[in-house]
């Protein structure tokens, strides 16, 4: 079951790493408010999972998000690429979405009664994030450069075959501050 | 001063409040949306300087954290240009002015960031350096305004808190870490100083006559020496300014000059990381473009 | 299109304007005020109405100053008075 929760966990942690990244620059100002929500509620999601997982491997929440070699990840490619596209972002985020939906029922069937507790929870929030999908798609789905977008992102949905270099480069980034000082310090 | 806009000077100057579709002095309405203005830029690009770091949050609660706070002055951004917006001036507007260099923003927001420490100097320091400005504009004479401002108000509060943590948790941890924030105060110290503006005489500051603002800009830089000071020495971290003292007697604090041609430079313009950044808002601006027309195109 | 924004705090409390919303349509409008309104927990419910809706009303009329319906109409001091010493005067 931790294998599972992971995945998800580092799917989340990496797709709301990447969504935060609009924070600031979005296309409009009330939309930069709602995206940023989305991303902060994915990576709260995955403090979650992580949370629940980190019991059972007797270690913390923050241990896995930051303190795993980018190969030990278990996020798929289409999470792990940067996006600076609104259609690029809005593609992976109707597809993920879509994905996850289903990944989330099979969580909400287990046997533990807390992973099948947290993953309704999750997919309550995960409503909101449905919702704010399809109404840009409805909005850009006659676009060609969205169209376009769908296309090229769709075969990666479900792929996880190894990582995209950009993991690497992110997770360098993500975790420059941490590993400025020994691990254990305090932030 | 016509009879009118006497009257109407009598008439805020009692406390009395306006709304949008209020008769309104020229001057007051110029000056006013110019104000305002400069306080929707200043928390757009107020969000330039932390972003980077919400990419590089060494927890998931930092993380989280400064990403709501970044959350925050975007949405207090759209709260400011709606004002602007109803008194006349459209969003894309101010936006266009802004990245063109036009209008100006905040001295605190052309200066980088560095490291870590300058997220817990920021969020601690130059925030409450804000507050203190706009809990002076909660009495604005414009009500639209001043209404907003208890939103934001409310909202600023937990961005103190979380500053705080940050730089507690940092003078509590190793000698890098306490190295951080010393190294961060050094480089603030300066725009902070400069950041409530140079000393008007309340009686010449037409933001005071006009009731716009409720506090001059001497007394708001008092009132952050008074609060904060004494937070900066109990932690052990040296304010880099020799002269500061406080005047027991008078109750005034003392310091070395500010650099006001700096503080000008820097509005104008002319600040360290000025044009990159007015760059990057207008790179994301054009590059968003398209997305704006589909939203129009009903 | 403009959207009003409508909050109110705790159930029982009055909608209180809470600001607007720039959005292309009621669902983007939904998902804009939510967040601008209420993802703090802020609110507990939000009224949203697009700001070409709204009726404004600013005039009002008295030009015959009707206190009758007011409580600034009905001046009883000076009766009360009376009454009290005609009270005390019957009891001599």
């Amino acid at each position: 079951m931790s294998e599972l929760l992971l995945e998800i966990a580092d799917d989340e942690l990496i797709l709301g790493w990447r969504d935060s990244e609009w924070t600031g620059i979005a296309p409009f100002l009330e939309e930069d408010v709602a995206f940023s929500s989305i991303a902060q509620n994915e990576v709260g999601h995955a403090r979650a999972l992580y949370e629940l997982a980190a019991r059972d491997l007797g270690t913390t929440a923050d241990a896995l998000a930051f303190d795993r070699e980018p190969s030990e990840y278990r996020c798929s490619e289409l999470v792990e690429l940067r996006l600076p596209e609104w259609e690029r972002t809005i593609a992976r985020h109707v597809l993920y979405e879509q994905a996850d939906a289903e990944r989330l029922e099979r969580l909400k069937a287990s046997d533990d009664p807390e992973v099948a507790g947290l993953a309704a929870k999750i997919d309550r929030e995960e409503i909101y994030h449905r919702l704010h999908a399809e109404m840009w798609h409805e909005r850009l789905k006659d676009e060609p450069r969205y169209v376009e977008a769908l296309e090229a992102l769709r075969p990666l949905v479900g792929r996880r075959n190894g990582h995209s270099p950009e993991l690497t480069t992110l997770w360098e980034e993500m975790t420059s501050v941490r590993r400025s000082q020994p691990a254990g310090t305090t932030w | 001063m016509t009879e009118q806009e006497q009257g109407f000077l009598e008439y805020v100057q009692s406390g009395g409040q306006v709304e949008t579709d209020d008769w309104m002095p020229d001057e007051y309405r110029a000056r006013l949306r110019k104000f305002i203005e400069m306080h929707g830029n200043s928390e757009l690009m107020g969000v330039l300087p932390e972003r980077e770091w919400i990419l590089r949050a060494p927890t998931l609660q930092r993380k989280l954290a400064l990403t709501a706070k970044v959350q925050d002055e975007v949405g207090h951004s759209q709260l400011i240009y709606r004002v602007v917006e109803d008194m006349g001036k459209p969003r894309a507007q101010c936006l266009a002015d802004l990245v063109s260099g036009k209008s100006k923003f905040h001295n605190v927001f052309h200066y980088p960031t560095k490291t870590w420490g300058d997220v817990g100097v920021i969020a601690w320091l130059v925030d409450a350096a804000a507050i203190i400005s706009q809990k002076a504009l909660l009495k604005c004479s414009y009500a639209p305004y001043a209404r907003i401002m208890k939103k934001i108000c409310w909202e600023e509060s937990f961005h103190i808190l979380h500053g705080r943590d940050v730089i507690l948790t940092l003078m509590n941890g190793t000698d890098d870490q306490r190295g951080l924030v010393q190294e961060a105060l050094d480089r603030w110290w300066g725009p902070l100083m400069q950041f409530h503006g140079n000393p008007i005489p309340a009686d010449e500051d037409p933001m005071l006559l006009w009731r716009i603002k409720s506090q001059g800009n001497d007394e708001a830089r008092q009132q952050f020496l008074d609060g904060y000071v004494p937070q900066i020495r109990e932690l052990g971290l040296t304010v880099p300014d020799p002269e500061l003292r406080k005047d027991e007697e008078t109750g005034r604090w003392h310091y070395t000059e500010p650099d006001w041609d700096e503080l000008m430079s820097v509005v104008t313009g002319h600040g360290p990381k000025t044009e990159d950044r007015l760059d990057l808002r207008r790179q994301a601006r054009e590059n968003s473009a398209w997305v704006r027309s589909v939203l129009l195109a009903a | 299109m403009i959207y009003e924004v409508f909050r109110q705090e705790r159930k029982g409390q009055a909608f209180q304007h809470a600001g607007s919303v720039e959005a292309a349509d009621e669902h983007f409008a939904e998902s804009y005020a939510r967040e601008q309104f209420g993802r703090r927990g802020e609110s507990v419910a939000l009224w949203v109405v697009e700001r070409g809706s709204i009726m404004r009303i600013e005039e009002f009329v008295d030009e015959l100053n009707r206190n009758y319906h007011r409580v600034d109409g009905y001046p009883l001091k000076e009766k009360l008075k009376e009454a009290r010493e005609r009270a005390v005067a019957r009891d001599r």
